[in-house]
């Protein structure tokens, strides 16, 4: 096992550093990611207040020493906020796309390594699924189930699925055709063992690639929704909750929308940006050369 | 030709039926009763068991779904909880704002879009390649709320070019424009980020084949390769990402119709979700499941148009 882990990493990191670099604005994404999420990590030592902690006599105050980034209409700091909104985002973003990845690839790879009648009913629901927008199938999933984190991961994971269960088929369906899968058939191992040993490997790459490159839109999914009043409810502060208030209070102070604004747009832009070097991994044209 | 219209055009039907089956499916997944959900605790069993009759809930879940896509068929999405007025009449009643803004935003997105794609890709790894990579994925990563909110606070509030509120009157069409270029800047900027990579992308894929340099060795103007040889060919791809993309355009339509206050589908959504009428998020869902539907035709049919080795079959 050990053996076969070898030699799958080593190629695949060689590949990703190579690709990587040649982009190199991508490492303004990765130095961007680990301020925020070390952010994030540091909430409550770094947050000069509770978030929730509310300063009546300080409402709409503008940036100062007191308050970094200004108060809401409720007297809170909005730099505690944001910091610990960044939990939230980062880690319904994270944790969505990694779900959906897992319940994808199984179903990509199920379908392709079985081919025949499973494999076109499971994609042809994938492709169904991947035809509605994002947005409208979380929101619509949230107003069913209610708003919660765990509402919301499901939802968001619900979007992903298909796009995993995609990119691990087409790879599947080739590599059961190779020899050395036959060979495994030939000496009895269970499909199970075939599919986690001797497939997975081969797809883990392509991925995780993916997976970066859709933690950012699940990211923006999220604080869409938080927008709309159909994230994490308050008053745990949401970055998506934030600009809605702020913007519903927008003539008193526009700083309360503007800066948690600001986060959601560059978490979503570092991941991008990693995403955007990473592409050129799983592109076969590069691949060859 | 008649036939490929006609069989694109059947082939679309299941996919709407099994559209329609998830949005039912979905609609039925809330837990408990969806009638004291939506009553509250309170009501009295006499109330309970009236509304469950209205929304057909003492049905088995069969005739439900058998109601559902035949009343889909007819035109008939139920009745809102709320205002018991037709859901029907009230999607028709706003849908002419949202079509505004979704075809000014794509338009947007291909009259600016286009040419920068086939520039970035003609000087690739200049420094306006660059510059519009970078601007192309700060595009992609605007959440469309926050730029719309941002567009507002410049050019409504410190400017005052714009009104806040922008719905307009349907009927003076110079107002209707007026309150119309906001919210299109806002759909169109982003659009823009996506048709710009696509184009760029497909051109780069067309630039780099055989005829395009046996064009050029025949003496062929640079301009003509360009137009009647390069694009020609890009074309096709750039069409199918804008089919691709019509799921983002009609997320940021809803949070652009929100933010503006705009009547469009989008704000009838948040008024439903505002007072858990489900059966009128439910008929939402139809109607978008429908554009998409009927989008995905379109982009398939000028596929087969705009390349006649798309076989009509």
């Amino acid at each position: 096992m050990s053996n076969v882990s070898t030699r799958f990493w080593n190629p695949l990191f060689a590949r990703l550093w190579f690709v990587f670099n040649r982009n190199r604005i991508s490492w303004i994404g990765v130095v961007l990611l680990l301020i925020l999420v070390s952010l994030a990590v540091l909430a409550p030592v770094i947050s000069p207040y509770n978030p929730v902690e509310q300063h009546v006599m300080d409402q709409f105050r503008g940036p100062s020493a007191k308050y970094w980034l200004g108060t809401d209409e409720y007297g809170r700091d909005l730099f505690t906020r944001i910091v610990w909104g960044a939990r939230i985002s980062l880690t319904v973003g994270t944790v969505s796309v990694i779900l959906g990845m897992i319940i994808g690839s199984i179903l990509g790879m199920y379908a392709g390594y079985k081919g025949g009648v499973r494999d076109e009913f499971i994609m042809r629901v994938m492709d169904v699924f991947m035809s509605i927008p994002t947005l409208l199938m979380g929101l619509f999933v949230v107003a069913v189930l209610g708003p919660s984190t765990m509402n919301l991961i499901i939802a968001i994971a619900l979007t992903v699925v298909p796009r995993f269960a995609r990119i691990a088929r087409a790879p599947t369906v080739s590599i059961k055709e190779r020899d050395y899968i036959e060979a495994c058939r030939a000496m009895g191992f269970s499909d199970l063992r075939i599919m986690l040993v001797h497939v997975l490997p081969n797809i883990l790459g392509d991925i995780m690639v993916m997976g970066s490159l859709w933690v950012a839109t699940a990211v923006r999914i999220e604080a869409s929704l938080s927008f709309i009043g159909l994230g994490v409810p308050p008053p745990t502060p949401t970055w998506g909750g934030m600009v809605r208030e702020g913007f519903e209070k927008m003539l008193d102070s526009p700083g309360a929308s503007i800066y948690p604004g600001i986060f959601i747009l560059l978490t979503v832009f570092a991941f991008n940006l990693i995403g955007d070097g990473l592409r050129d991994v799983i592109d076969p044209r590069l691949r060859e050369s | 030709m008649i036939k490929f219209v006609l069989n694109r055009f059947l082939l679309s039907i299941p996919t709407l039926l099994a559209i329609l089956t998830i949005v039912f499916l979905i609609a039925r997944v809330i837990p408990g009763d969806p009638a004291s959900v939506i009553l509250g605790d309170s009501a009295s069993q006499e109330a309970l068991e009236n509304l469950r009759h209205r929304l057909g809930l003492d049905q088995s879940l069969i005739q439900q779904y058998i109601q559902f896509i035949t009343g889909v068929f007819r035109g008939n999405l139920g009745d809102s909880l709320v205002s018991g007025t037709s859901v029907m009449r009230e999607v028709l009643n706003v849908l002419p704002y949202t079509i505004d803004l979704t075809i000014a935003g794509v338009l947007i997105g291909i009259v600016f879009g286009v040419p920068l794609g086939i520039l970035t890709a003609l000087y690739r790894n200049s420094f306006l390649d660059f510059i519009a990579r970078i601007l192309s994925l700060i595009g992609l990563s605007f959440p469309a709320f926050y730029s719309a909110i941002l567009l507002i606070i410049v050019f409504s509030l410190q400017l005052g070019w714009f009104p806040v509120i922008s719905s307009g009157n349907l009927l003076d069409p110079v107002q209707r424009l007026h309150h119309l270029i906001l919210p299109a800047c806002n759909l169109g900027l982003i659009m823009v980020a996506y048709v710009t990579r696509a184009t760029r992308s497909s051109m780069l894929d067309v630039l780099r084949e055989d005829y395009m340099r046996t064009a050029k060795a025949k003496g062929i103007p640079g301009m003509v390769i360009l137009f009647r040889h390069a694009l020609r060919n890009a074309l096709i791809p750039i069409i199918t990402v804008i089919g691709l993309y019509i799921g983002v355009l009609v997320g940021n339509s809803v949070l652009t119709e929100i933010v503006f206050n705009r009547p469009g589908l989008g704000k009838l959504i948040i008024g439903a979700l505002n007072q858990r009428d489900y059966t009128m998020l439910q008929g939402l869902m139809v109607v978008y499941s429908i554009i998409i539907v009927i989008t995905n035709l379109i982009t398939d049919l000028t596929y087969g148009f705009s390349d006649p080795r798309v076989k009509y079959s």
